[in-house]
């Protein structure tokens, strides 16, 4: 029993799920209700699908900014922009440019989604070049489209917001008929899977990782380190334009300066939380999908306990405070310490 | 004939700064004559930021009746494009100061950036454009540019929201958004009387904390709450978006299932977001429901919804300014004066005519009683 319990602890994705684990255990002493889940109007109803549901977006993120930390050891802190801007390009398409309110589309969905996945790797694209060729520090080669983004959005909208009252444009944001599983989730779980394969399918991941640890030493082994580099901001980008598609559905409009708003921070604490290092090399995609449901989570929480929307963002802070501190390796060895005072007072004592 | 009215009005001007430069110094009448001459060039240099700007926006204006092509420059520092109102009220002011009207309007969108608002007003100042039209993101932190734009002598125009620690601007347009709180409650009071539902449970889905549309319409309704004894179950902020709407009102259609019968959205956003999460929790909504759906700001597609019966009432707040804005700027280059606070007429729109007329004592203390409109589709076409 102590052996797989000591084991268990070992595993790297012990923490963030223990984490996630504690933070919807939040929840039983204000309204166990929360954990309810039932069927209405033939769809899943329930807290738990909410948070499964809203953090698609963080999800979705955090797989492009785990590759894009473990490579560069930078962040890619556009991706929220960049929603906002694949949002906006892909409305336009089904909009008509100039035009604010539509009933129809003018191109099919699937060319607007298309077209807003481009503009996703597109800019992806443009942020891998200049930190891949160019050597441009991450953080101000993304500030770029972090700021660019949502104006050149903007300009696509002619500086509206569109919206597209177009019943199956929901269907991506919310649910398709007949099925009772919000689309945002199966999407996600697409996501992961499509990336798992590319990752392990092609060695991609040992690429990466190598990369991020030596990039130098890569290069020497005969590793396009430059090449990969720019593959992990363009995969990054084309997440960022998936994520700004289904937030868009949700509201089934191009709303520019909110989509994706301050979610560049929620990828990279998801990152963080997942307990990845943001200095690069080694990483664990799954421990940032479990860190961006966490994040989901607490703010979901904040909601169900009636902490008004103002204040939550202190109470966020605090529960990260908390989880990174005992994510730490400081106070992980702090604990171990503990154990082993704790066992040899023990053994005196007998 | 508009023209020999405007040269005599523009020439009075002009005689008038003369005669304060000469006796302000001489400095100032030289620089005065210096850009009169530069105008009358039709160079378009910007004038030297020292300039004494009186002459400056003298010349500037004395300008358009010699060189024709001449246009008077409007500064324009917008919130954002947060929503369809705001939206509407942008696009009214820029028919308003058209290029056919005679006008150059800069726009900015300030994407609720208060720094970038600020640093805009400076462009506007520096640039020695004609007028300023503001609408503030924040209601504090104005009175040293306010100042700066006063030296420059630049009029400032404030529409929609207001300007707290100053009083350096020559006139503020908009909206009373207490009373349109007011005026909801005093409905509300009415529509559950006719339908003889007893006891009220509400849900509020208030604006972005602190805004003045926020404080007002809160205190406004607020105020009823209290009167009638109503039970305010909860009250959470959706930033005045959709998406925003749409998570509180997830979150509501759970805590308090089945305890609400009264759902107060702060805009027409929020509304849309929180209809689609009832629709999706299975709750029935708006005139044949059994959750009164209240919105404010009644856009087009507002008045659409209110029309179809998802939304029972709702409270415009007018978003045109463009034309009042006008009249102002036509009235101070006359050299008339200008009241400093211009409410501008509020429709408050119904479903059907359960109630026909709300009465209920304004935030300035007047009794007052006004129509609800049905909603009809002329209504919703003339919409913005």
């Amino acid at each position: 029993m102590k052996e797989t319990w000591s084991k268990l602890r070992k595993q790297p994705l012990f923490m963030p799920i223990l984490m996630l684990i504690l933070v919807l255990l939040i929840n039983l002493f204000k309204d166990p209700g929360f954990f309810s889940i039932a069927v209405k109007n033939g769809v899943l109803y329930g807290r738990l699908i909410d948070v499964l549901n809203r953090g698609s977006e963080i999800a979705i993120l955090a797989v492009g900014q785990t590759l894009v930390i473990a490579v560069s050891a930078g962040t890619d802190i556009s991706v929220g922009s960049v929603m906002a801007l694949a949002a906006s390009g892909g409305c336009m398409v089904l909009a008509g440019y100039g035009n604010t309110s539509v009933t129809g589309i003018v191109a099919p969905i699937a060319v607007g989604v298309i077209v807003g996945l481009l503009f996703g790797l597109g800019s992806g694209c443009i942020n891998g070049l200049m930190v891949s060729k160019l050597k441009i520090q991450p953080m101000v080669a993304t500030l770029i489209f972090f700021t660019a983004a949502r104006a050149i959005g903007l300009l696509l909208c002619n500086n509206q917001i569109i919206y597209i009252r177009y019943e199956p444009y929901k269907y991506l944001g919310n649910f398709l008929p007949h099925v009772p599983i919000p689309t945002p989730i199966l999407v996600t779980i697409l996501i992961i899977i499509i990336a798992q394969l590319v990752l392990k399918r092609t060695s991609l991941e040992m690429y990466i990782q190598s990369v991020g640890i030596n990039n130098r030493a890569s290069r020497i082994c005969g590793i396009n380190s430059d090449m990969i580099c720019f593959i992990c901001y363009a995969i990054c980008g084309l997440c960022a334009g998936a994520a700004g598609m289904i937030a868009s559905s949700r509201i089934y409009s191009a709303d520019s300066n909110n989509i994706g708003l301050n979610y560049e921070m929620y990828s990279i604490l998801a990152v963080a939380l997942g307990g990845n290092s943001l200095a690069g090399g080694k990483f664990n995609m799954a421990g940032s999908i479990v860190g961006a449901y966490t994040i989901q989570a607490i703010m979901t929480t904040l909601l169900a306990l009636g902490v008004s929307t103002d204040q939550s963002p202190v109470f966020m802070a605090i529960l990260v405070i908390l989880i990174v501190v005992i994510q730490s390796p400081v106070f992980k060895k702090w604990m171990e310490e503990r154990r082993v005072r704790r066992a040899e007072a023990g053994k005196e004592a007998a | 004939m508009k023209k020999k009215v405007l040269a005599v009005v523009l020439g009075s001007m002009m005689a008038m700064s003369l005669a304060a430069c000469g006796s302000s110094g001489d400095a100032a009448a030289t620089s005065a004559g210096a850009s009169t001459a530069e105008t009358a060039e039709a160079t378009s240099t910007p004038a030297d930021a020292n300039v004494a700007s009186v002459a400056e926006a003298i010349s500037d204006a004395e300008a358009g009746p010699i060189n024709k092509g001449d246009t008077i420059t409007i500064g324009f520092s917008q919130v954002g494009h947060e929503s369809d109102w705001r939206t509407a009220s942008t696009n009214s002011v820029k028919a308003a100061f058209s290029k056919e009207n005679g006008f150059d309007l800069q726009f900015v969108d300030c994407d609720n950036d208060s720094e970038k608002q600020l640093e805009s007003v400076r462009n506007f100042i520096q640039q020695q454009v004609d007028y300023i039209i503001i609408d503030p993101i924040v209601s504090t932190g104005w009175d040293t540019v306010l100042t700066e734009a006063q030296d420059a002598e630049i009029p400032v125009i404030v529409i929609d929201r207001t300007i707290d620690d100053s009083d350096k601007y020559v006139a503020w347009i908009g909206t009373e958004t207490k009373n349109e709180g007011l005026a909801a409650g005093a409905w509300l009071k009415e529509y559950a009387k006719a339908k003889g539902i007893d006891e009220l449970n509400i849900l509020v889905i208030s604006g972005t904390t602190g805004s003045s549309a926020q404080i007002g319409r809160t205190t406004g309704f607020d105020q009823y709450v209290e009167s009638e004894k109503w039970n305010k179950l909860d009250e959470q902020t959706g930033d005045f978006t959709q998406d925003g709407g749409q998570k509180v009102m997830e979150s509501y259609c759970k805590s308090y299932e089945g305890q609400f019968n009264v759902v107060v959205c702060q805009n027409d956003n929020e509304a849309f977001g929180a209809i689609d999460a009832m629709k999706a929790a299975g709750v029935s909504y708006g005139v044949d429901g059994d959750v009164i759906v209240i919105s404010f700001d009644a856009c087009k597609a507002g008045q659409q919804m209110v029309m179809d019966g998802d939304i029972n009432a709702d409270f415009q707040c007018n978003p045109l300014q463009g034309p009042d804005c006008a009249k102002i700027v036509a009235d101070l280059a006359a050299g008339k004066d200008v009241q400093k606070q211009t409410f501008m007429a509020e429709p408050w729109y119904a479903h059907d005519d359960t109630v026909k007329q709300v009465s209920y004592k304004n935030a300035a203390g007047k009794d007052v009683t006004e129509d609800m409109i049905v909603v009809t589709q002329d209504i919703v076409d003339a919409g913005y």
